[in-house]
Order: C-alpha cells, then structure tokens, then sequence
C-alpha cells in the first residue's frame, strides 16, 4: 500500500471484528472515514503520530513541464513496474512475460504488462498484407482483411485471459518463494474489441457436420488449437483492439481468436486460418503440451476451462507491513464459467473466514477485486483469498486439489508452465515482523 | 441480475440500436477464395490421416536429415540437448505428475500429430522449409528409434495412420459438456 492517508484518530470508525485475527465487516470499506494507516512495500514509513514535514513549492511546480507527447509512456518513476521473463535471452522454445499484480490496481491489465506466453516470438505482421481465411464445412470460403473487418459490427467485452499453465508453481512439494507476480502473473485483463465469429460464419455458412474449428496463427510455429464450435460460439471473437488500442504485437497483432474463460492457449494469436472440421486435429499444444498429467498416469485431455481462482495481490510476497495498524487486503478473482459470487477471506489460514467486498462492476469471466479491511496488531497471519462462481463453483484448498491432481516430486523452476490448470487457494504468512511469505496452509 | 453488468450481447444490442437498421446484416466483404489458394495455406492434418499430403520417408532417409537439421538442438540420436532436453527417443513409465515425462512414445496419443508438428513448427529457425518427403522420413526415423515402426518401413499417407501409439486410450476428457 504505497499510498497512505493520515486522518485524525477521531474520524476512525469502529469497524466490527468478521473473523479471526483481525478481519474487519467489509462495510467499513464503504466510504465511512475509515482511515488506513501503515505503509507498505517501498514507500516512505508514516505514523499517525509523527507530524507531516512542512509544505513547500517543489522544484516541478516551479517551471513549465514537458512538452506532450503524440503516444505517451509512462513516467521515469514507475519504470520497476515491468514484466517478468522466463526466457529473457530468447532461446529457442517458449517465452514467458509475467503480469505484475502487486504493483497494479483495478482490473484493467495495461497493454504493454498484459502476460505473453509466446511459442515463437512475435511475428512483425504488416496489417495490410494479412489475411484471415475461414474455410472447411462452411458453405462459401472467405478470406478477411484487417480494414474489411473494420466495416463489420463491433463488440467489446472485459475479460481475463490466463495461461493454462498460470499458478503451476503450486504443484511444487515445498512453497515457491516467490511474488505473487511469479506464482499468477500468467493471468491478465483486457477490454477486447472486435467481431464475432459468429458474425462472420453468418457470412460463410456452416455445413452442419461441422463441430469444431481449427485456429491457426502467422506465426513462425503456425500455432495452432482444435476448438469446440457449439460451446464457444456465442462468445468468440476476432479481437482487433486491446483496451482501446490496436492488439500489442505479443497479444497477437493484428487480430487473435477471444474465447473468453478457455485456455490462453486457445485464444490464438495472429489469427490466419479457421477452418470448421467434424473432429478435432489432434495438434501437439492440444494433444502433448496442455494435457495434464494425473497421478494415475493418466492424461486429462481437453481441459479447456479456466476454473475459478482468486489471490492476494497486497499484502503478499515481498511486501512488508512495516507497522501496526489497518490496511486493506485485496486482490483479484476470476472465473472462466462466469461472474464471481463470493470471495471469502481468512487471516488465520482458514479457519474463520469473513466476506470480501467486489468491486463493482462484477463481469462474467472477468477480473473482478475483492478488498477487506484488516487489522493488524504484529501478531502472525495466515492470509487467503477464497472464490466462488456464479455456477456454483468454489476455490479448492491446496489439499484437496493436490489430493486430486497430485503434486511434483522436486520443487521445480519458478517459469515453469508446463503443469497446468492449478487453481487452489494461495496462502501469505506475515510474520511479527511484517514480513509476507508464501506458505502452504 | 443486477443493472450494471455488461456482458458482449449487451453492447452489441447498443451497437445495433444506434445503428439502426445498418448493422441489420453483414456487409458481405469477404472475398471467394479458390481451392488452390486454400491448399496453400491448409496445413491442417488429423489423426485419420486427412490432410497428410503426397510424398513418403524412411527412416534411413529421416537419421541423415535428423543429423544435418535437428541434432544441435534435439542432441545425438534424440536423446535431448541443450535448447531441448525432452528426447525425442525413449522415455520410461511415467511415474510423476511433471510434464518433463511426457515423450513421444510414451505420451503422444497420435503419430499424425509427429508429422503435423515438424511440418509447422521445425526446424525452430526455419519453419515449412522441409519437403514433405523430408517430413515423412523424420517422423519414420523417429518412430522407428522409439520402436513405434520398423527400421524398413517407410512412412506415407496410408502408412501413418495406421501407427498405433501406446498411450491412445491414456486421457481423460476433462470437461465433457464442452465438446459436445
């Protein structure tokens, strides 16, 4: 919590205990007054007591400022916030790019710290010059170009995209030490503009043998996914624009498939080629890469879904809580079977739990935050995050979704992807001293 | 449902009303396509072998291009290298639940999907500049190294399919419901 507020100690309301260790009725978060104190991460140490240092001009209000930019960036002070790499030297194999949740807010990821995962690098599409074919059971082949899809009517919709292999850090057998930017940062949220695909099939036809659709990108590993055509086609989309913006050239400029709430993966970037077949192909990222393991042995094949997940985005790993006092915990839920209806939080590891407010607006299989207002005294903490959907779905505890799926012999690298589909609670002790470490719980 | 959720239909609904009558049908901008041009792009290949297009391999032929195109990243004889560590020959009884387990011969559920990823993707620098024939003998040499084929056998349209690989029934279909 780098931004602070001093408040004279008599506008503090008193705010009624929800659960142990110091969680507060979310109420007190409705604009009563309720002052927040204690500063976290990096930022200057406040306290109530210490009176604030004298005012004066400072040097920028001093002089004119910079001339405006035609595209600006952001300021020099805010360069830390940045992704993280899993294969900064671009070796040959997959690239990662991390979203850094605990230096964001809100739910709108920002274009250039949306995460990438990236079979092949990103292609230098000329938009001109692309072309998106759509053939096989249709009635009539069309091929589309970026400025033709431009003419077709648009939808936008707020949704999160997140890797298949997002949180795989937690199959580890002892807890990654890590932020909570490594542990979930394969997940992000965008507002997505563009047509449906259910428009332009209008305009194709489909013959009624078909049942699935290959996508299939421009880029350099030809990328592509075998999709179920009746269960996505009321959502999909060729997304043209990222928040507004044309699509970054890592999202999949110019245009990528949306299905919202289905595997990353599947939401194939550079968009070149959709062709509706009566069976899936049986290509390596469907059939080999996002094909978990069980503990059987056996495979899960065709997983598809993005279940319900939430994490604690402040205070969380790397944090310090360097006094006493009320802070707001908050972080981020999704779901990919629709909007979130609950999210429960505990600061004794699970064994109270007190209701999360969200924040409004509450989108289906968007980020959606939580916020709870928390007291704490110096006494150690287990915090959680727990989420249901409006399906009825609830977050597992990391016991019961190991006792299911298994866990990893070895603690593995902290970029590793390539164990999928782990959505378990996420548990944060703050110790006396305030320090915040991933712990299993 | 409460007022202020937004989800695609409703804005299209918006789009729609305030474009009146205009957005009522589609423009019709897409352009025919002949077959050629299709065939240029179709790449697409399913385990029933559609799609698998003329031309044969051996896996005689495959060690030769193996060794010239595929062996500094894939390691000698397929056993892993640096860039790539999975071998892309041998591979034991999974014993665990990491993914680094998964081979060939003891994962992929199809051979078609051997051809379809080389054809694609490989080699990594250097995507679709192999000839089909070239293809056909990697996926045989590979086959033939993981005992999935014989040493003589060659590999083509009608030949691949028919591969058995060991681990066909070894999935579960996670969520039903969604490909129905």
């Amino acid at each position: 919590m780098s931004q602070h507020r001093r408040r004279p100690r008599n506008n503090q309301i008193s705010v009624e205990a929800v659960a142990g260790n110091g969680l507060l009725d979310r109420r007190a978060l409705l604009g009563r007054g309720l002052a927040f104190a204690g500063a976290m991460t990096t930022g200057a140490t406040a306290s109530l007591a210490a009176a604030a240092e004298p005012l004066a001009e400072p040097p920028w209000s001093l002089e004119p400022g910079a001339a405006i930019v035609p595209y600006e960036v952001r300021s020099r002070f805010e360069k830390s916030v940045a992704r993280t790499l899993g294969n900064p030297n671009f070796r040959p194999g997959a690239q990662g790019a991390r979203t850094p949740h605990h230096l964001l807010n809100g739910t709108i990821t920002p274009g250039g710290l949306h995460f990438v995962v990236s079979w092949g690098g990103a292609p230098d599409i000329d938009p001109d010059a692309h072309r998106l074919l759509i053939h096989g059971l249709v009635k009539r082949p069309l091929i589309f170009t970026l400025d033709t899809l431009g003419r077709y009517p648009m939808v936008s919709r707020i949704t999160f995209l997140e890797c298949g292999g997002n949180s795989a850090p937690l199959f580890s057998p002892e807890p990654i030490q890590d932020s909570v930017q490594a542990l979930h940062g394969l997940a992000s949220c965008a507002e997505w503009t563009g047509v449906k695909l259910s428009t332009l099939l209008e305009e194709t036809g489909i013959d009624p043998t078909a049942k699935w659709f290959i996508a299939e990108g421009a880029d350099a590993p030809h990328l592509s996914r075998s999709v179920p055509l009746k269960t996505t086609l009321d959502d999909a989309m060729v997304a043209l624009y990222q928040n507004g913006e044309r699509l970054m050239p890592a999202n999949g400029y110019p245009m990528r498939l949306l299905l919202p709430g289905f595997e990353g993966n599947m939401n194939v970037k550079y968009l070149r080629r959709i062709k509706l077949v009566d069976e899936p192909a049986m290509g390596y990222w469907e059939s080999k890469i996002y094909a978990p393991l069980l503990p059987n042995g056996k495979a899960y094949q065709f997983y598809f879904l993005q279940e319900v997940k939430s994490f604690i985005t402040r205070p969380s790993p790397g944090m310090a809580l360097k006094e006493p006092g009320l802070y707001e915990i908050s972080g981020i839920a999704f779901s990919g079977a629709g909007r979130i209806s609950k999210v429960m939080i505990s600061a004794d590891a699970g064994q109270s739990w007190g209701e999360a407010a969200l924040q409004e607006p509450v989108l289906s299989k968007s980020f959606t935050r939580f916020h709870m207002p928390w007291r704490w005294d110096r006494s150690p903490a287990t915090l959680q995050s727990r989420a249901w959907d409006e399906a009825g779905n609830v977050q597992p505890t990391r016991a019961q979704f190991v006792a299911q799926r298994g866990e990893l012999k070895k603690v593995p690298p902290a970029a590793a992807v390539l164990n999928q589909h782990c959505n378990c609670i996420t548990s944060w002790t703050v110790d006396e001293k305030g320090e915040v470490r991933h712990v299993y719980a | 449902m409460s007022m202020p959720r937004l989800d695609a239909s409703t804005v299209l609904l918006a789009l729609v009303l305030c474009a009146g009558s205009a957005f009522a049908e589609a423009p019709n901008l897409g352009k025919p396509v002949d077959p050629a041009s299709i065939a240029a792009w179709d790449i697409s290949i399913h385990p029933d072998g559609a799609g698998l297009p003329a031309g044969s391999g051996t896996p005689a032929e495959g060690a030769r291009i193996y060794a010239a195109k595929c062996a500094t990243c894939h390691g000698q004889d397929g056993k892993g290298g640096a860039v790539s560590p999975t071998p892309l020959i041998g591979g034991g009884p999974i014993t665990d639940i990491s993914a680094s387990m998964k081979t060939i011969s003891n994962f992929w559920p199809y051979a078609t999907t051997v051809f379809d990823y080389i054809r694609r993707a490989m080699p990594w620098q250097q995507p679709m500049t192999l000839t089909n024939d070239e293809v056909y003998a990697l996926t045989a040499y590979i086959l033939a190294a993981n005992k999935l084929i014989g040493e003589n056998d060659t590999l083509s349209a009608e030949t691949l399919p028919k591969v058995r690989m060991p681990n066909r029934d070894g999935f579960i279909i996670r969520f039903p419901d969604l490909i129905k």
